[in-house]
């Protein structure tokens, strides 16, 4: 019996990536952010303070505790509702998490199957899934989403779709130069030299290889998504009153802008540090995973 | 050349015609037009018979190509509800949305160069962190965020600017910077970038060596071929702003192509979201094109196929 296996193991790539992942300063704060965010969204129902839909005209539009006049029973105000700010940002934050994931999802999927697709298979494929993207960058995405989801109604599913379908051309050009530049190397050659399938490359040869532009992408995207997201409900479309996003929150606070201006500052605040987080862990990522690339 | 010029119009051709199908059914497909026309209170006879008028009972296809047919000679079609046609009311939007985009990229630019160039001369210190600080943060605030936060501060607080409308030069102060606060990180990437790139190639190794002066370096040379890319970005910007724009028209109450689009959207009035759609599109793939052209007729290497 030898114990060698155990030394071997001790230098395997993912060991490294972590270890530079926790070294890097940007992904720690990033990632640190990202984590409270979701603590705090998710534990929503058991953390926040208040009832985020309780609402008391005796209440209306108080301002933060550290404000003159403001108290620490509602730490960040109410709004003219009266309903405690505090929770509905905590509860927005579950919201925002949920399309941004969903919705990067969704992207990632189609984007990735393209992608790796016309990278792989190039010639006239590559060609037409090539126009496939140029027609999506060139189709205004906002309007186009303000459009659909007018007629095709709210809720978080309709958004998470509608978000999914649009987002999805940075993932098909980023994975689509990676495969270009892997699609012929030796090991993918040899698989198709022992009669595996192209299916069967794409899935068990290219995809673990580019898991990493995956993910980089990904993050960023998670990003665009909540931009978008907040975008689209600021405008009342998506997801309905009296649920609290945080556009929502900010198309109300507009209307107080001079009586309470905390109302667009907070919830404004708190969008900026989430995407802010998502993209400090996609910056990190492309320094750890994808190494000398411009992605 | 010859060969890239031709290359590139087949390819956008082909785009626009995509884009145009894809125009097409999107609004198509999205709602029953005809109720859109009558209302949800017409009768069936009424919605028949607006069918007919509207040539909504034709196929999709002879639908398709009578509004492709008639967007090529110019005609968009007309306002379910104002019965405008569309196309002018599109060209008399266009100015303030125009204004607004090429606004909001100066200021982009503006801010992107000195800080660019900064950055990159100084890789790795403070100057370079405080650059790309100022981009991150910048990258992670939607435009009407800080255009409401630059209400506040000039609108409320100090008075000094208008907060709606497009009365005059004074409108478009700060709806372009919060655009051009949202275009400027993609720029200073990109010329940072190009500038770390340039700044270690050989020939400006060879200038340094002829005793040229360091100001002379940068600017002449290196600047020079770091700022190709960003120029052909800045045209595709030009392009994306025009659909883009939505959110800050409506928050600056700015009537340009943006607002018009959205107040049609709200009154399902689809012959102007479709003819917007369309427009805002091919002016990317005609910006696209010129972006591509630029870059072909600046750098040799382009050119071969």
């Amino acid at each position: 019996m030898s114990t060698a296996p155990v030394i071997v193991a001790q230098d395997a790539p993912p060991d490294g990536v972590w270890r530079r992942a926790l070294r890097h300063k940007g992904f720690v704060v990033g990632a640190i952010v990202l984590l409270v965010f979701i603590v705090l969204g998710f534990g929503a129902p058991w953390l926040a303070p208040h009832d985020p839909y309780a609402q008391s005209l005796m209440r209306r539009l108080r301002p933060p505790a550290w404000a003159p006049n403001g108290s620490w029973t509602y730490p960040l105000g109410t709004d003219s509702f009266g309903r405690d700010y505090l929770s509905r940002l905590m509860h927005g934050a579950r919201l925002a998490l949920i399309v941004a994931f969903s919705a990067a999802l969704l992207a990632g999927a189609i984007g990735t199957i393209l992608g790796v697709v016309a990278g792989y298979m190039r010639g006239r494929v590559d060609r037409a899934i090539s126009l496939l993207i140029s027609t999506r960058l060139a189709l205004p995405s906002l309007l186009v989403a303000l459009a659909v989801l007018q007629v095709a109604g709210s809720g978080i599913l309709v958004v998470v779709l509608v978000l999914g379908l649009t987002l999805w051309d940075r993932f098909a050009v980023v994975l689509r130069t990676a495969v270009l530049q892997i699609g012929r190397l030796d090991y993918v050659l040899a698989a198709r030299a022992s009669g595996a399938s192209h299916a069967r490359i794409m899935a068990r040869e290219l995809a673990p290889n580019i898991l990493g532009h995956f993910l980089v992408v990904f993050s960023y995207e998670a990003g665009q998504a909540v931009l978008a997201a907040t975008a689209l409900s600021f405008l009342g479309l998506g997801i309905q009153p009296p649920e609290p996003t945080w556009g929502l929150m900010m198309a109300e606070g507009r209307n107080w802008l001079m009586v309470n201006p905390w109302l667009i500052a907070i919830a404004g605040f708190a969008l900026m540090l989430l995407v802010l987080a998502m993209n400090l862990v996609g910056d990190a990522l492309r320094d750890v995973l994808t190494p000398g690339e411009r992605l | 050349m010859i060969g890239l010029v031709g290359r590139k119009l087949a390819e956008a051709a082909l785009v626009a015609l995509i884009v145009s199908v894809a125009t097409f059914l999107l609004t198509t497909w999205t709602g029953d037009l005809a109720i859109s026309i009558g209302g949800l209170g017409a009768s069936r006879e009424e919605l028949d018979r607006l069918r007919v008028t509207h040539g909504l009972d034709r196929p999709l296809l002879v639908q398709y190509l009578d509004w492709a047919g008639r967007a090529l000679t110019g005609d968009l079609g007309r306002s379910f509800f104002s019965q405008e046609d569309v196309a002018p009311l599109i060209l008399s939007r266009l100015p303030v949305t125009a204004t607004l985009a090429v606004c909001s990229i100066a200021v982009g630019v503006a801010l992107a160069f000195p800080l660019g160039i900064a950055a990159a001369l100084r890789q790795g210190s403070w100057v370079d962190t405080l650059a790309q600080s100022i981009a991150a943060l910048s990258q992670a605030m939607p435009s009407f965020w800080s255009g409401l936060l630059l209400i506040l501060l000039f609108g409320v607080t100090l008075q000094a600017l208008p907060i709606s409308g497009a009365d005059d030069w004074s409108s478009f102060v700060m709806p372009s910077l919060a655009l051009g606060w949202f275009v400027f990180p993609i720029l200073l990437r990109l010329l940072r970038a190009g500038m770390v790139e340039t700044l270690g190639a050989d020939y400006i190794r060879t200038a340094r060596a002829k005793g040229l002066s360091r100001r002379r370096i940068v600017l002449r040379h290196a600047l020079r071929n770091a700022v190709l890319p960003v120029v052909s970005l800045a045209a595709v910007q030009f392009g994306q702003l025009l659909g883009g724009s939505v959110v800050v028209e409506s928050v600056f109450a700015l009537p340009g192509i943006g607002q018009l689009a959205w107040h049609a959207i709200q009154r399902a009035d689809y012959p102007v979201v479709q003819a917007i759609v369309l427009f805002v599109a091919l002016i990317f793939v005609a910006m696209n094109l010129v972006a591509d052209l630029i870059n072909g007729a600046l750098d040799p290497r382009i050119r071969r196929p």
